[in-house]
């Protein structure tokens, strides 16, 4: 088996990346890939919790790359399906214990035994970043629809194309119907105008997210809700299906009713 | 005066964020490309051999449109 490695950024902290590497970690094992996925964010780590994995890890990456822990040792199985593994951070150390070469070295075992690899990096543009990206064969840049979070997704852009990056698509996370239709908010089109990187997918802002992460369930697992539906279109693009993009849309009345009744989102 | 201020409508902020961007950005891109400097040192010197150039004016831009960068350059020739 040689699988894929995809890495998950964005430049700007807060946007979303970890919530949606563990939401499209969790779509590719449901669907049936063996997928592990990697929290890179050293000393800041979080993907265990949107997992609701927090209560289980013994060893981390850090540990692995000591050789204090078998990569083996150090892999989370996920309690609701035996297709996804997780490698956590390490909360302890700080991010100057990770080693490249290692840490390319266990990128390649993760290769041998996995479909699909997901790495979420650390936000900025320093050594986290570089080397979580540096594996990658597919780079998903995440942004909201804000000046910051899309001036920052252009940068790490600029530099992953530098380093001859070729393979990067666009996820737009938290898009709001009421502030797009009002016109105080950039609408996809608008971002994409401006970033014009192929679009992997968009995601409504939606109250259920938060939920769900207090929860340790990602939305994913919630085939119904509104932002589950966004992240299945987006791991069904990753395995190559053709999907429409979802029309960001305010449901009323018995339309809404409709809707949460099994209609299409 | 009064139907001109009753019919014009407020600006989208949305449109003003996307307009900041471009300019921004384009700027930026630039930054991003180590012989930029180089390349323009070596267009001025040519293009100043036939016409008389304002050095002062010179714009650099990178562009991106559906996947294809465009570098455009902008050189104001002096008024004789």
């Amino acid at each position: 088996m040689k699988g894929t490695v995809i890495t998950i950024a964005s430049g700007k902290g807060g946007v979303g990346k970890t919530t949606i590497a563990a939401n499209i970690a969790l779509g590719l094992a449901l669907k049936g890939k063996e997928t592990v996925v990697v929290d890179m964010d050293i000393g800041l780590r979080n993907l265990d919790m949107i997992l609701g994995l927090e209560n289980r890890i013994v060893y981390d990456i850090i540990n692995v790359m000591e050789n204090e822990a078998k990569l083996s040792q150090a892999l989370i199985r996920d309690k609701r399906t035996d297709k996804l593994h997780f490698l956590p951070a390490s909360q302890t150390k700080d991010k100057t214990s990770v080693k490249i070469d290692r840490f390319l070295e266990i990128m390649d075992e993760l290769r041998e035994k996995f479909d699909y690899i997901i790495i979420d990096s650390p936000a900025g543009i320093e050594a986290g970043f570089k080397t979580s990206t540096l594996p990658a064969d597919k780079i998903i840049v995440v942004a909201t629809p804000e000046v910051s979070s899309i001036r920052d997704a252009d940068r790490i852009i600029g530099i992953l194309e530098a380093n001859e990056k070729r393979d990067i698509s666009l996820i737009i996370n938290r898009i709001s119907y009421k502030l797009t239709k009002k016109g105080d908010m950039l609408s996809k089109d608008d971002v994409l105008q401006v970033l014009s990187i192929p679009l992997l997918g968009i995601v409504p802002e939606n109250k259920d997210i938060l939920t769900y992460t207090n929860k340790g369930e990602p939305s994913i697992l919630h085939q119904n809700s509104i932002t589950g539906k966004a992240f299945n279109n987006i791991v069904c693009r990753l395995l190559g299906e053709k999907k429409d993009f979802m029309e960001i849309k305010e449901e009323k009345g018995i339309l809404k009713l409709l809707k949460i009744f099994g209609g299409t989102q | 005066m009064i139907l001109d201020f009753l019919l014009k409508k407020k600006e989208k902020s949305s449109k003003v964020a996307r307009e900041r961007l471009q300019i921004v950005l384009a700027h930026e891109r630039t930054l991003n490309i180590p012989f930029m400097e180089n390349l323009k040192k070596d267009l001025l010197q040519v293009i100043a051999k036939y016409v008389d150039i304002d050095k002062e004016n010179i714009e650099v831009k990178m562009n991106r449109l559906d996947n294809m960068e465009i570098l455009d350059i902008n050189i104001p020739i002096k008024q004789r």
